[in-house]
Order: structure tokens, then C-alpha cells, then sequence
């Protein structure tokens, strides 16, 4: 999923200062997962920001809604008919959706409650973790399933470098080294012999370096 | 052994000499005067002369351009590279304007990370890997070819270099590791700083079981201790560095003003113990800040004077 983590209050604050109406727009997917932005986040951050604003005696409409998606046209047409009522949306989808958001609805600023961090897991209720940059050519056959784009801090291909320590990365010692762990799964699965395969310049056109991406399928084109 | 190229640093290891490489570290300012004087202290009792590229990722004066100073003084410069600041174009574009002043040796390195120096909120590049590196420059060099595929007019002459840290985890891969580096193209080694001689030696049997030292020259990399906090502080702060604890003892039992002379007694015994360690072909010595120390080093080593010298 898509892991995110809602902005400090005060720059949530500064975001809708000049806004007299105001509508928190959450997402009912990874940001849900991820305690972030989903109906239960949408739902404190507004009372915490009623309580804020009546503090200050300044009169201000905080509304709250939840969709399916923020990434899907169709679940955001659902706004169509409310959407002129806002001075703002205030989206707790992660970038993506806040910006499809803001696409559909052109007259309407939309901010960001959130900061989009990663995509990633849930190694257990309250911690997260990066698993992928979607670089647009997956790897994992060769690295023992273990991303070395995303989990090495130097993104080495054939790696570990010298500053591999005990199992943890020179940068931060809570933090797995990625390339011990990628030995350690070649280990597991009796091909440690694969290690000493050097891994190809890495053709980066396939991620952001080539410009912004995008998927065509034909077949599933309505 | 033939040379391949026109560097001294490669011909000392072919004639069967011990090579002595050592290292200078760019200054924080445009001051060539620095780098002047570091040489001037080293400049009869080595073969070829590292600089380093913005070690531990705090800026510095370009190691291009020591380089070509140091050229132009009459040494050696090993060109060290690493692939944290640059992508694939800069790369091959510094490692021609090395080749235009006729720099004839480089070390690839991947770099430490950015975090640790006066740039952490930078971005790193990492296009490549050292490895990766490694094959780029002996593509150019033998190939005379872009990584794109163009012909290079002119083709740089590189002896080819990598590091190696026989002490970082997990230690199993360490040869292994060696073996993709000479495969990716290195011809030279320097390894990182040796305090446990005992884990080098047991590294070393590993090289040789493989055949290995017959392919790369190996460079032990030393380091004197300048008092026992230095030696703490690589024991605890340093990551991949191992420092025995009865290393730091032997220079903790020593009083202030005689320890530096005790890292400069270790330091040489290390070198006179690795000389007789078979598929060891010379010393690369990194004193840090204190390269004035360096003939002493050379000469209490047996290592002086210098082939051709
Ligand atoms: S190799 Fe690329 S696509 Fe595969 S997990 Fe890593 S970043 Fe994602
Ligand atoms: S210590 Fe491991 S994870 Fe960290 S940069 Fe080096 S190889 Fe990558």
C-alpha cells in the first residue's frame, strides 16, 4: 500500500486559515490501512480543528466525507453536487489522490492533509515500512526478493558496500542492512552461488528518471 | 606481468615491487597550497597518491582537480570516484577530462552516504555502483567506447582500481565479494584500514584459495593511531572498522605524549607482519592529517627508497 502520515495540526491550520468552509475528504484505502486518512482520521482531525477555530472564536463550517477511492473518477463524481459549498477540500488521500481530486475539481482549492511517504507495509499496528520505488523494472528474481532499490540507502546493485555492520546499514544502526538481508535469503534458498552474478547497469528510463509514467492496455480499454 | 597502461603505480606491481600508495584529502576551500604541501611531504616515498572524492560526504575542492595539480607537480594521482554526486554522463565525462591530463589511475567507489557529512538533506545519485563503475571505466579503456556504445576518441588509460573492507559484515561474502570485483574489472585493491591482523590474514587464505591474488594487487590499507581517542573513536564510531580491543589497550597503556609515537610503532610492525603474507603486493597508507608521517612509515617498513625513485 500506499503509507502516508497526516501533517502536524499547525500546518494543516496555516493550509485552510482563509477558508470559512471547509470539507476533510478522506479515502477508504492504503490510507485507511495506514491510519492516516480514513473515515476514523477524518473524524478526529475535524473535531480537533472545530475545537481549534471555536478556541480562537473564528466561525468556520468543518464538514467531513469518506470515499471509496480518491484515485477513481467515478467515486469522486460523487462530489459533484457538493463540491461548490467548500471554500476548500482538505484531502487525506495520499498525493495521488489529492491531485485527481484537484483535477476533477477545478474552481476549488484542494490541500494536502497528509505527507505521502512510501509505499510499503504494516510490520505491525503502528509501524510501517518501505518496500518499493516502483522503478519500473522489478528486480526481486535476482535480489532474493529483497528490494535493493528501495531498502539500500545507496540503492547498490551489488552491494553490500563496506559500511555494512552486524546486519545493519552504516546510516542508521536500527535499520536492516538490504544486502544482508538478500545474502541471508540466497542462503535460505541454497543459492548463495547467485550473489557472485553481477548485476547489469540498470536501464533507470523505466523510473522517474524518464519522465512521468504511465500505463497503456489496450485490452482493458473501455 | 605486462602493463596495459602507462601508469607508474601499475609497472611497480608488474617489475614484482611492494607498491606504497598513500592518500590526500582535497581542503575545504580553493587553497591548491594545502594539497602543495601534503605532497611535497610524501612525494619521494610513494608510487602514486589517492584523493580522495568528498569523503564522508562533506564538500570539498574537486579530487579532479588535485589530481592534475598533483600531475602537474611531477606525482602520480590515483583518482578515487565515487558514484553518490554523479550519473552515468558526468562519470565517463570526469573520467575524461582525467585521461586529458594523462591521470593513468582510478579507484571506483560507491561512496559514503550522504547523511554523514555537510549535505544530508541532498539527494544521492547512485546510477551506478562501484562494481558497475568498474566495468564502465575498463569499457572505455578497452573497449574505447561510450556506455551509450559511441568510439571515444583518445581512449583513457586507467590502471583499475576498487576498495575492499575484509572486516565489514557479512564477513562469508567478503571473498566472494573480491572475486565480482575483479570480474566487474578491478586490477588493484586498496583495502580499508587493517588493525585485526589475524581477520586480514584469514580474508587473505580465502583470496588466495581462489586464486585471486594472482589477478588483482592487493594494497593493505594501514592507518596510524594518533593517540588512543582515534583509536576509540574508529573502534565505536567508524562503521566497517575493526579495532581489536587489545590495539586500543596497547595505546591507551602508552601517556599522551608518547602515543602518537606507539600508533607509528603499530602501524609499522603491521606492515613488516603483512609483508610476509603471501598475495599482499603493497601498502596503501592513509594518514590522515598527518601525511608528514608518511616517510618514517615508508622508511621503518624497509619500503624506501622507491623503484625508479
Ligand atoms: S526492484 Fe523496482 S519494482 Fe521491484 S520492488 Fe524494487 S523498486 Fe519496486
Ligand atoms: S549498509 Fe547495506 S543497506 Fe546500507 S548502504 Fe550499505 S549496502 Fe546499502
Amino acid at each position: 500500500m500506499i503509507v502516508a502520515e497526516q501533517k502536524p495540526i499547525q500546518e494543516i491550520i496555516e493550509e485552510i486559515r482563509g477558508d470559512h468552509s471547509v470539507l476533510i475528504l478522506g479515502c477508504n484505502e492504503c490510507v485507511t490501512v495506514c491510519e492516516a486518512g480514513g473515515k476514523k482520521e477524518v473524524a478526529v482531525l475535524a473535531s480537533a480543528l472545530r475545537m481549534h477555530f471555536m478556541q480562537q472564536g473564528e466561525q468556520k463550517q468543518i464538514e467531513e466525507r469518506t470515499l471509496e477511492r480518491q484515485c477513481d473518477q467515478e467515486y469522486l463524481e460523487e462530489l459533484r453536487d457538493d463540491i461548490d459549498r467548500y471554500d476548500s477540500v482538505l484531502s487525506l488521500a495520499c498525493g495521488a489522490g489529492i491531485q485527481f481530486t484537484a483535477e476533477k475539481y477545478h474552481a476549488t482549492p484542494v490541500y494536502p492533509g497528509v505527507n505521502t511517504k512510501f509505499i510499503g507495509v504494516t510490520e505491525e499496528r503502528g509501524y510501517w515500512t518501505e518496500r518499493c520505488q516502483a522503478c519500473g523494472q522489478c528486480v526481486l528474481a535476482q535480489t532474493g526478493g529483497i528490494c535493493p532499490v528501495s531498502r539500500c540507502a545507496k540503492r547498490l546493485f551489488n552491494g553490500p558496500c563496506g559500511g555494512s555492520t552486524q546486519g545493519k546499514c552504516e546510516i542508521n544502526p536500527e535499520l536492516d542492512c538490504a544486502w544482508q538481508l538478500i545474502i541471508d535469503r540466497l542462503k535460505s534458498l541454497n543459492q548463495l552461488e547467485a550473489y557472485e552474478v553481477l548485476a547489469p547497469i540498470k536501464d533507470w528510463s523505466t523510473d522517474r528518471d524518464g519522465g512521468p509514467r504511465n500505463v497503456v492496455r489496450e485490452d482493458v480499454e473501455s | 606481468m605486462s602493463v596495459k597502461t602507462p601508469s607508474r603505480l601499475e609497472k611497480v606491481l608488474a617489475d614484482g615491487y611492494f607498491a606504497v600508495t598513500t592518500e590526500c584529502g582535497p581542503p575545504r576551500g580553493s587553497d591548491l597550497g594545502e594539497i602543495t604541501r601534503k605532497a611535497e611531504y610524501v612525494k619521494d616515498h610513494v608510487d602514486a597518491v589517492n584523493v580522495t572524492d568528498n569523503q564522508t560526504s562533506v564538500t570539498r575542492l574537486c579530487s579532479l582537480a588535485c589530481c592534475i595539480h598533483l600531475k602537474q607537480m611531477g606525482l602520480e594521482p590515483v583518482l578515487q570516484m565515487v558514484t553518490r554526486d554523479r550519473n552515468r554522463i558526468a562519470l565517463q565525462s570526469d573520467i575524461l577530462g582525467a585521461a586529458g591530463f594523462d591521470i593513468h589511475n582510478i579507484l571506483c567507489l560507491s561512496g559514503d552516504h550522504q547523511s554523514f557529512g555537510d549535505s544530508a538533506q541532498g539527494q544521492n545519485v547512485h546510477d551506478l555502483d562501484s562494481m558497475q563503475l568498474l566495468q564502465t571505466v575498463r569499457r572505455m579503456r578497452d573497449e574505447g567506447t561510450f556506455l551509450g556504445g559511441d568510439t571515444i576518441n583518445r581512449p583513457p588509460e586507467m590502471f583499475t582500481g576498487a576498495a575492499a573492507n575484509p572486516f565489514a559484515d557479512p564477513f562469508e561474502i567478503r571473498v566472494p565479494r573480491l572475486a565480482k570485483k575483479v570480474a566487474a574489472g578491478a586490477e588493484f585493491i586498496q583495502t580499508q584500514c587493517i588493525y585485526n591482523l589475524d581477520k586480514f590474514e584469514e580474508w587473505m587464505k580465502g583470496i588466495r584459495d581462489r586464486g585471486l591474488h594472482e589477478q588483482v594487487a592487493i594494497l593493505a590499507g594501514l592507518t596510524p593511531f594518533k593517540s588512543a581517542g582515534m583509536a576509540r573513536f574508529m573502534k565505536n564510531k567508524v562503521p566497517g572498522m575493526d579495532v581489536p580491543d587489545d590495539v586500543v589497550k596497547r595505546m591507551a597503556d602508552q601517556p599522551k605524549e608518547k602515543q602518537p609515537e606507539e600508533g607509528i610503532k603499530i602501524c609499522i610492525e603491521s606492515m613488516q607482519r603483512l609483508k610476509e603474507v603471501e598475495g599482499v603486493s603493497g601498502f596503501h597508507i592513509m594518514a590522515i592529517e598527518w601525511e608528514q608521517k608518511v616517510p618514517e612509515l615508508v622508511e621503518g617498513a624497509g619500503l624506501h627508497p622507491r623503484p625508479g625513485a
